[in-house]
């Protein structure tokens, strides 16, 4: 009977494109969508905070939209096409107008929440390419920052709409200064 | 955190879905953003999965006569974009933008919220605001539950445990009259600590009709009938609203946690229906 088979908890083949490129692998359904990422692709750029749907370290975009990782079962993301931070600076090195707004305006300390902050202005700016504060403000509820207290970032999304817009020189950073900096 | 062991399924159909959940341990998912939480506190641990989430063409929203035709996969975020809904029912394009935050918006379905009756989800105040049905497909064939008696009690509707549902479909509101939805959230979730979905019409300078909606208060969703029949022929003033709006939590079981206690979710309630009932006039008169 096929529904005592399915009762079986096998495994199944989870097939995706992330960042352009097509992976597939076998999982539990249990497996969530942000450790399928992580641990069955490698790719640790997507961020795993408070695994509740809450702080939005784990967004990406699935088929074009930012969701959170944590709240979906790789299962459900077979044949999805899924872009994470990994997806987002060129291969050059040179960084997308996001990233580079967020190097400018200082919208990071720590760096954990921002592949999602990243992810989620993508999608915010995409929505509404000329945000007011109040409303980047509003679109970045999903997502949780506790060094920045929300100003730099803020910052960086309304400098981002710019270099979007046209409005803002975007230019390749200088490579040799996009060295990390020597500890003090 | 992972949920407990399941299997899982994608029918290509929701007559092949229905037919999965002969298996009493199967549950429906769809965005999965009310179960998936659950099941990763393992409060919820159903043996097998059904994912209607790839079942195509169940995602739309469209008007017909009178009526907003909402399919079982369009999620908050489909509302929040859709022009069809800021037409024809102000008071769910306002709650559209208050559930949880822009991803969960994206994940998160209508039919699914109503399906697991949160008594603190936002949408059951709305609907119950707008009126109409829940189109189901179960076993033997289809069927229209009415929205007034749809949410039974904590996390529990009238549907039957092979029913799925395939629509949603609200009355859209009346010519001129005005809706708001206001809530008082818990900043964390989002959930609502209360939360007031309003319809006003207005006639002569007085509320003609009310239809209000209250979620976060008691076990379930309700439509405080008392309050709307004492809001008709009532003056959209401050003090004569606020009269007519005191017994809103009046016989409800009013629930209490760390958050807000029944005291304090019952004051909420009187307040923020007044001024949803004041929000929505000023907009039918608008």
């Amino acid at each position: 009977m096929a529904q005592t088979e399915t009762r079986e908890p096998g495994l199944h083949t989870v097939t995706v494109t992330v960042n352009g490129k097509q992976y597939s692998r076998q999982t539990e359904p249990r497996q969530l969508l942000v450790y399928f990422i992580r641990e069955q692709l490698g790719l640790t750029g997507t961020h795993v905070g408070c695994d509740t749907s809450q702080c939005g370290a784990c967004t990406i975009l699935l088929d074009g939209t930012a969701v959170k990782s944590c709240t979906i079962l790789a299962v459900q993301a077979e044949g999805a096409d899924i872009k994470t931070i990994e997806g987002y600076a060129e291969s050059s090195g040179q960084l997308h107008p996001i990233q580079q707004a967020f190097w400018e305006e200082h919208g990071l300390q720590c760096g954990f929440c921002t592949p999602g902050m990243v992810i989620a202005i993508d999608q915010l700016l995409r929505d509404n390419p000329t945000p007011t504060e109040a409303e980047v403000r509003k679109g970045l509820d999903g997502n949780l920052c506790r060094c920045t207290g929300y100003q730099n970032i803020v910052k960086s999304a309304l400098s981002a709409g710019r270099k979007l817009r046209g409005e803002e020189p975007f230019e390749k950073p200088d490579v040799a200064m996009a060295e990390p900096a020597a500890a003090h | 955190m992972f949920p407990a062991k399941f299997a899982y399924a994608a029918p290509g159909s929701l007559q092949e879905a229905v037919g999965l959940l002969e298996d009493p341990e199967a549950k429906v998912i769809a965005g999965g953003h009310s179960l998936l939480p659950l099941m990763k506190l393992r409060l919820a641990q159903p043996k097998l999965l059904v994912d209607i989430g790839r079942i195509p063409g169940l995602g739309y929203i469209r008007r017909e006569d009178g009526v907003l035709a909402i399919g079982a996969l369009a999620t908050y975020r489909d509302l929040q974009f859709s022009q069809d809904v800021h037409q024809a029912t102000q008071v769910l394009a306002e709650a559209a933008h208050e559930v949880g935050d822009p991803q969960v918006r994206a994940k998160g379905t209508l039919a699914g919220s109503l399906a697991h009756a949160d008594p603190a989800g936002d949408l059951p105040a709305v609907v119950l605001a707008l009126g109409g049905v829940v189109r189901v497909v179960g076993p033997n064939g289809e069927r229209d539950l009415d929205l007034d008696s749809f949410f039974v009690d904590m996390l529990t509707t009238s549907l039957d445990e092979r029913e799925i549902i395939r629509e949603v479909r609200l009355n859209v509101q009346p010519a001129g009259s005005g809706g708001a939805y206001l809530k008082f959230d818990q900043p964390a979730s989002h959930y609502a600590l209360t939360g007031i979905a309003a319809i006003v019409s207005l006639d002569g300078g007085k509320i003609a009709s009310a239809r209000i909606g209250v979620t976060g208060v008691g076990p379930k969703a309700y439509r405080p009938t008392a309050v709307e029949q004492a809001l008709v022929g009532v003056a959209p003033e401050d003090e004569a609203v606020k009269a007519a709006v005191q017994t809103v939590a009046d016989g409800i079981d009013v629930q209490g946690d760390i958050h807000a206690s029944p005291e304090y979710r019952a004051h909420l309630s009187r307040v923020l229906t007044r001024r949803a009932v004041l929000l929505a006039a000023q907009r039918a008169g608008g």
